[in-house]
């Protein structure tokens, strides 16, 4: 097992790595938002909506105030300001104003001494309701609503409850259709899936005696929460500290600011105590901002060279009650799709609705997958059609690296083809497929990913990250950072790149994040843009301290500064290694006079894209590339699938840290088994059924395949020693592999998500009862 | 505070004293009585496994045990795992491993594992699947908390024979 130090001169990049948290992680020290304990400290709870659509006539809270232990309690009358991650669609309030346009959505909040109290004033607020007609089928959101109250929200297309349309062509998708060798059309539609991180939501607000705001909460985005702030309680940014403690598992879902943010900082304010609130399991489903259930129609052409000329996307998204990130969700459904490919023409038309369900937001895999499965499933049937390999004629339609997509992409390193040879030999690919017995199967698919929005989504100069470091005479190395571990391994990532530049072991290192007192802005864990851009940030401030250093030992010895380079705590000057001192003597030189030396380093996208509506969508400094192949099983007797093995090459660009690349895939595998198989959001009258995690279904240890990960490094030119993003890309192709391999295995082709055994087995069926009728016909001839 | 008894429970080899109400379960307990809050609250009910701790050396899940049913009982929390400073081979392989990313579920998962090894110190694949299966964790897939098992019982046992070894000279 690796230890945490740097050992050789080749330094921490490469190595198989513990997390810096690690242990603590394993001896219950690591501190949670539900773990702090403030002197003082309400209880806060919400009350919720029963209705999925209404106007509120009114609520007395009278009754709950004169409970004795309650200390506060807000409504959405006292504070309408709007919020929303978006600039473009900010749709929400802390608390609901007027209407309630979900079934959980927030009407009211009480703090008080405890929580038997809490719970016992939510029972005596009382709400009247107008009941309204609920929009709960994003088809119904299409349409013109008869009165205009009834709308969703006030700003939407026309009278209808579109949120957002997009659409774009580019070449000539309808020529390219007709002058196809082969077109597959096909419908799929896929169901409401949610993060199920393992720590529900929760919030901390202390609105202090001096006027200021402190928020601890378990948020991937500690930056939009305190923009959020700033337009919820009217303080000046400057007088609210946003801090993420240790957050137990985000994946997108807690991205967005949330209103039981804004309201437990009303409560402090209103009551001057520190006020906290944790989510029950089903608070957290009906916050939700899953991923968005979609009804997508795709065809896919191949022309008379084999080359996929057309690619033709119409997707009907379901956002569910607000904004969130949905206008980016939109774009993304489109324009994530065509990559991996060299498509030559490209049409899509996407509408996102609103409707009166849990708001749907950011999901691992963003706006992407449900596409991305569509398009692979079709090249499978297209491939099978012709009697090709499905692998061979994914080889054949690559982009190449440094290229241009046909939506003014601008892709830098790709290994994806290595990746899918590799995948292929390792996996026995040519011996297996159409050739395993009856039952077993074998499927391929591919996938790409963003590295980061080159965009930001708030206009600003402002660099997309900053890292700051210290190092005073004690040697030790301070990291500062607003970026947000999220137990993907991101202050272990920063604490690696700066060990490497200045050739020093991990535990020089301290990293602090989060704190936006203590840290400079980072734009937060989403978009797998923190390796990429807070990496490149770290290993620039660093690059300044080991100048610092170098210029130090070169005064000592009176060698020039060019000829040094620090490795395992040494300063040497390279044409004569026998000068040389040790990291400490070189820094007590550059201390000397001046004091702790200070670095400041940052990273801003370089400027790319094309100028038509849009063309900032799905823009990145680089992408990631996936080629997968997975073999399962399928019992013909009751449709059960078992997913065997995965063989999963993913370009990482360059794997920082193996055992952390490692387990974003393997991560990533285990949500997207998830969706394939067995999550989904159940509603009844725009009740969520299933809003707990026996009811919803995540895989189990049981039924989690063996994983052979295959890290393909092609060295992007611009990522930090060459890295790239790991935590999304891999889970979009496991979903079509498995669909694909069911396909081999027995004849099934998958439509509708959660696959069920059912579904499967109804496809065996009807597949045996048209084997029998054509065997029949031949009879009869 | 209504209806608060004091209640003596024997946790991480210690007596403790703590008021709680009748309806209070072992995790309100842990957390909000004994200020114990590495056990983690994931559901409430019994779904997800981060309360997961030792009663008597067997796996317990503690939102689902009423405190009461505690008394003149052994608990095992996680900050009883560590023996003084060193920490358990679990705890070393689950870190060194990559099997805690977020690490909510580890406390959880540790508590289960350390029931099995203790009774199993050569779980087969299968055997762990089927002893962790009450256990979710949403980073890793399972991969590598698996493999951390397989590493520490290998530890475990090559502890034991070190042991077994120096009793026979």
């Amino acid at each position: 097992m690796s230890e945490p130090k740097s050992g050789a001169a080749k330094g921490v990049i490469g190595q198989r790595l513990p997390l810096v948290d690690a242990r603590k992680k394993t001896t219950g020290e690591a501190v949670y938002t539900d773990d702090i304990r403030l002197p003082n400290t309400l209880v806060g709870k919400i009350l919720r909506s029963p209705h999925a659509h209404a106007r509120i006539k009114g609520i007395d809270t009278s009754r709950a105030l004169a409970l004795p232990g309650v200390a506060a309690v807000v409504t959405g009358a006292e504070n309408r300001a709007n919020f929303g991650v978006l600039p473009i669609s900010k749709d929400e309030t802390a608390l609901a104003v007027d209407k309630v346009i979900f079934v959980g959505d927030q009407v009211a909040a009480v703090a008080a001494e405890d929580e038997e109290i809490a719970l016992e004033a939510l029972g005596l607020i009382q709400v009247d309701y107008e009941v309204y007609p609920a929009f709960l089928q994003p088809e119904d959101s299409l349409k013109d609503v008869a009165d205009p109250a009834h709308k969703i929200h006030a700003r939407t297309v026309g009278e209808t409850n579109v949120h957002k349309q997009v659409d774009q062509h580019f070449g000539d998708v309808d020529a390219a259709l007709k002058d196809a060798r082969i077109v597959r059309r096909g419908h799929f539609e896929f169901g409401s899936v949610t993060h199920a991180f393992t720590e529900p939501h929760c919030v901390i607000a202390r609105y202090d005696t001096d006027g200021k705001l402190t928020l601890w909460s378990a948020t991937q985005v500690p930056h939009y929460v305190h923009r959020a702030l700033v337009e919820v309680t009217g303080l000046p940014m400057h007088a609210i500290r946003v801090i993420k403690p240790m957050v137990g598992g985000a994946f997108g879902g807690k991205s967005d600011p949330f209103p039981h943010e804004m309201a437990a900082a009303l409560l402090s304010m209103k009551s001057g105590r520190p006020v906290k609130i944790l989510f029950d399991r089903e608070e957290v489903f009906l916050s939700h901002h899953g991923r968005h259930p979609t009804k997508t129609d795709i065809a896919v052409a191949l022309d008379r060279d084999g080359k996929i000329s057309g690619l033709d996307l119409k997707v009907l998204i379901d956002g569910g009650a607000w904004g969130s990130f949905g206008v980016v969700t939109t774009y993304y459904n489109g324009v994530l799709s065509a990559g991996p490919y060299d498509v030559s023409n490209f049409r899509y038309s996407g509408k996102r609705v609103y409707t009166n369900k849990p708001p749907c937001g950011a999901m691992r895999g963003h706006g992407a997958v449900n596409s991305r499965f569509a398009f692979e499933v079709l090249l499978d049937e297209i491939a099978e059609e012709l009697g090709e390999d499905p692998c061979e004629l994914r080889l054949k339609n690559f982009l190449p690296e440094y290229t241009t997509t046909i939506n003014e992409f601008r892709i830098t390193s790709n290994g994806i083809a290595e990746g899918m040879l590799r995948a292929m030999e390792r996996s026995g690919w040519k011996e297996k497929y159409r050739q395993l017995p009856p039952g077993r199967g074998i499927g391929a698919a591919c996938g790409f990913y963003i590295s980061g929005s080159a965009l930001p989504i708030h206009w600003s100069k402002l660099p997309q990250s900053t890292v700051h470091l210290k190092i005073d005479m004690d040697g030790g190395v301070t990291v500062h950072a607003g970026t947000a571990d999220i137990g993907q391994g991101s202050d272990t990532m920063l604490a690696q790149c700066v060990a490497q530049v200045l050739g020093l072991p991990m535990s020089r290192l301290r990293v602090y994040t989060a704190d936006s007192d203590m840290d400079p802005v980072d734009l937060g864990s989403y978009s797998s843009r923190v390796t990429f851009m807070a990496g490149n940030a770290a290993r620039r401030a660093a690059e300044q301290i080991r100048t610092e250093l170098i210029e130090a030992a070169s005064r000592l010895t009176g060698y020039p500064a060019e000829g040094f380079v620090l490795e395992d705590e040494l300063v040497v000057y390279t044409p004569l290694p026998r000068i040389r001192m040790s990291y400490m003597e070189a820094l007590t030189e550059a201390l000397a006079d001046r004091g702790a030396l200070i670095a400041r380093g940052s990273y801003q996208s370089p400027p790319m894209g094309g100028k038509f509506k849009g063309a900032a969508a799905g823009l990145s400094p680089t992408y990631s590339f996936q080629s997968y192949i997975s073999e399962v099983t399928v019992d013909e007797e009751t449709g059960f699938v078992k997913v065997e093995k995965v063989w999963a090459a993913h370009d990482c660009g360059r794997a920082l840290n193996p055992i952390a690349v490692e387990g974003q895939v393997e991560g990533s595998i285990h949500m997207g088994l998830g969706q394939l198989l067995s999550e989904q959001f159940r509603y009844h009258d725009g009740n969520v059924l299933n809003p707990n995690l026996l009811d919803y279904k995540t895989l189990s240890a049981k039924e989690m395949p063996e994983v052979e990960c295959i890290l393909i490094e092609s060295g992007d030119p611009e990522g930090p020693f060459g890295a790239k993003e790991c935590g999304e890309g891999p889970l979009l192709p496991i979903l079509p592999s498995v669909a694909n391999a069911i396909h081999d295995a027995v004849g099934v082709r998958i439509r509708r998500l959660p696959v069920t055994p059912e579904d499967i087995l109804q496809g065996i069926q009807k597949n045996r009862m048209e084997r029998s009728d054509v065997a029949a016909k031949i009879r009869v001839a | 505070m209504k209806n608060r008894e004091i209640l003596e429970l024997e946790v991480n080899g210690h007596r403790r004293q703590t008021a709680a109400r009748p309806y209070d379960v072992l995790l309100d307990v842990l957390r909000d009585g004994l200020d114990l809050t590495g056990t983690k609250r994931g559901c409430d009910m019994g779904t997800c496994g981060c309360c997961t701790v030792l009663m008597d050396g067997k796996p317990v899940l503690s939102c689902l045990t009423l405190a009461g049913q505690c008394e003149g009982k052994a608990i095992t929390t996680i900050e009883g795992l560590k023996d003084g400073a060193h920490l358990h081979p679990l705890q070393k392989c689950f870190a060194d491993a990559g099997g805690s990313q977020c690490g909510f579920c580890t406390p959880g998962f540790l508590m289960t594992c350390t029931a099995l090894l203790e009774k199993n110190q050569e779980p087969s694949d299968g055997e762990i699947r089927e002893a962790i299966s009450g256990n979710m964790c949403r980073c890793t897939g399972y991969v590598k908390i698996i493999e951390a098992i397989q590493q520490s019982a290998e530890v475990l046992r090559a502890r034991k024979a070190g042991n077994e070894g120096q009793a026979d000279v």
